[in-house]
């Protein structure tokens, strides 16, 4: 008997439609499985109810022969970041415990119009500020290659659960590696695609020239499915772009004979683990093999990427979590001595540390005399990193670098230095500061057994290109097919 | 008024920052509050080593124009809808704390 939580996006796509198995049997395994895994804290809420009826329809769909394309039946699940009406919905949050949104974000909605069947919400670092989901307000979650370590994060639910085989794909957020970092630790694919791809309506703002949306898949042609399910313009979200969504399908076995693909010197230097090092090079030499040219290029500008990240992000938080007064949703925690004061009381009392660190020094880069120092100079270095990657892009087609320093470290490693916490985005930050689309894709194991991810970056709007790149490791190595001890 | 970074953000100054964003902080999260920014602002003080002059800013990062869409009336949400999680829900609005005795 085929064990189709074990399978493939595409697999049990195929198996739905050939009548080999019904989205209710799948939904229920689904279900056993993330039962099964409740102990990593993958996920905040399970819909099992939502789920079995959600399930019930595709099938009665498939019978009358209206099948709504690709994802009809199939078990997926989003970070709790999204909006999903009358389905609670906290951001990893105390502030929002017991928020029930009043409608659906824009890509929910076109999983809802797609047949998907939506199992629950992932656990998160708090408004998906972290890079281990320890912040979440809830429970920690952990990784299922050593539960002693963390998954990443921000969007680490997203990634155990893809990892885990409880649901089929998932979508996270990434604003400064947030679906990369995550799925590298957890030994899953994940995409992060070009600012303005994808909608952000309904999406809980964290830092909105750097959030974008994104899938988290067990392998490369799941992710390109998954994106064609979500990217295009939305006119509720004026950031989105207005341009055509090509096929991520159509050029996915093209291979890369004749590519040039960039190696970025500055990312190759102390600091990076040693396995994580060589395995990416190997990567590289795999590449070669097969038909790419290797360029080493420069990005002379990394170094100021986590400082000009860290002051652009938290800027722009604290004025987006200013939203969060006790007054329409959420918390209220009222003293009883005025509405200032209820409004201070309740940020005290809902937010935990990771975000009010974040708030302080927003607000502090933000304030009166210190703006052009702080927010003003990041916006400008901001520049000067996007343009080392435009003169990388006349040199290269694609970018080669490791996704993070190092494997999955330990839960409360970094608990005590944010700092530290904060490096470990180093290889990430700059896409989002750039605007580009990138992509983690397993690439290799640590000695001890932990996944290693490749991080793969394009040009704007060359998802297609980073797709095709990807699976043409994908298809030579089965990194992205192993799956963690049960 | 133009301020120089600085790289030591003391009690009196994580005081002034928690009351702009609006934060109650226990005398705990002050302290480590002053610590931890500290730390991170001689961290970012990095970016003093760039020259910048002439440099345009940067606030998004790809060339798209902002699309609007066509100005045709759409439905919202209803009262009930939008006061449904609202703490204190009173006659169709949000009631608040008192700001005037």
């Amino acid at each position: 008997m085929v064990d189709w939580t074990q399978c493939t996006l595409a697999q049990l796509s195929q198996g739905l439609a050939a009548r080999a198995v019904t989205s209710v049997q799948v939904t229920r395994d689904c279900l056993a499985r993330i039962e099964q895994i409740r102990p990593l804290g993958a996920f905040l809420f399970v819909d099992a109810q939502g789920a079995m009826a959600q399930a019930a329809a595709a099938d009665a769909r498939r019978a009358s022969g209206r099948v709504n394309g690709p994802l009809d039946g199939v078990p997926l699940a989003l970070k709790d970041i999204f909006l999903t009406e009358g389905v609670p919905t906290t951001c990893g949050s105390k502030i929002l415990e017991g928020f029930v949104p009043p409608y659906d974000a824009t890509v929910v909605r076109r999983w809802k119009a797609a047949g998907a069947v939506l199992v629950g919400k992932l656990n998160m670092d708090e408004f998906a500020m972290g890079s281990s989901t320890e912040h979440s307000a809830f429970a920690p979650a952990r990784n299922p290659w050593d539960i002693t370590r963390v998954p990443g994060g921000s969007s680490g639910g997203s990634a155990i659960a893809v990892s885990t085989g409880a649901v089929f794909g998932t979508l996270g957020t990434d604003t400064g590696g947030s679906i990369r970092q995550p799925a590298a630790l957890c030994g899953v694919v994940g995409l992060k695609p070009t600012y303005g791809r994808v909608s952000r309506y309904g999406v809980i703002a964290y830092a909105s020239s750097l959030d974008q949306v994104g899938p988290l898949a067990r392998n490369v042609t799941d992710t390109a499915m998954l994106l064609a399910s979500i990217a295009g313009h939305d006119p509720k979200d004026s950031t989105s772009a207005d341009r055509p969504v090509p096929s991520y399908l159509a050029e996915l076995e093209s291979g890369v004979r004749g590519l040039r693909i960039g190696v970025p010197k500055e990312y190759f230097v102390e600091g990076l683990d040693g396995e994580v090092g060589s395995a990416v090079e190997a990567a590289q030499k795999a590449y070669e093999k097969l038909g790419a040219t290797l360029v080493e290029i420069s990005l002379p500008h990394t170094a100021y990427a986590i400082a000009t990240y860290y002051l652009i992000a938290t800027a722009e938080a604290s004025s987006n979590l200013a939203r969060y007064d006790g007054v329409r949703y959420g918390l209220r925690n009222d003293p009883g001595a005025g509405l200032i004061d209820m409004y201070f009381a309740t940020r005290g009392a809902g937010f935990g540390s990771e975000v009010k660190r974040r708030i302080m020094l927003g607000t502090y880069a933000l304030s009166a005399g210190y703006y052009e120092a702080y927010y003003g100079r990041a916006q400008k270095v901001r520049t000067l990193i996007a343009r080392d990657f435009s003169r990388a892009f006349e040199q290269t087609d694609i970018l080669l670098t490791p996704t993070t320093p190092a494997p999955a470290f330990r839960l409360g490693e970094n608990a005590d230095d944010p700092l530290q916490m904060y490096l470990a985005d180093i290889y990430t930050v700059s896409a989002n500061l750039a605007g580009l689309p990138g992509l983690s894709l397993p690439c290799g194991m640590t000695r001890g057994g932990l996944p290693i991810g490749m991080q793969i970056l394009g040009s704007h709007w060359s998802e297609a290109t980073v797709l095709r790149v990807a699976r043409a490791f994908e298809r030579e190595h089965d990194f992205a097919v192993r799956r963690p001890p049960a | 008024m133009t301020k120089r970074p600085t790289n030591a953000i003391d009690i009196a100054e994580v005081v002034r920052i928690a009351h702009l964003a609006r934060l109650t902080l226990t005398d705990a999260e002050v302290e480590s509050l002053s610590h931890d920014l500290s730390g991170i602002l001689s961290y970012v003080k990095k970016l003093e080593e760039l020259d910048v002059t002439g440099v345009l800013p940067t606030s998004h990062a790809t060339e798209v124009s902002t699309s609007l869409r066509d100005d045709v009336p759409v439905a919202g949400l209803s009262s009930p809808q939008a006061l449904a999680n609202a703490p204190e829900p009173i006659g169709g609005a949000f009631g608040v704390p008192k700001i005037i005795e």
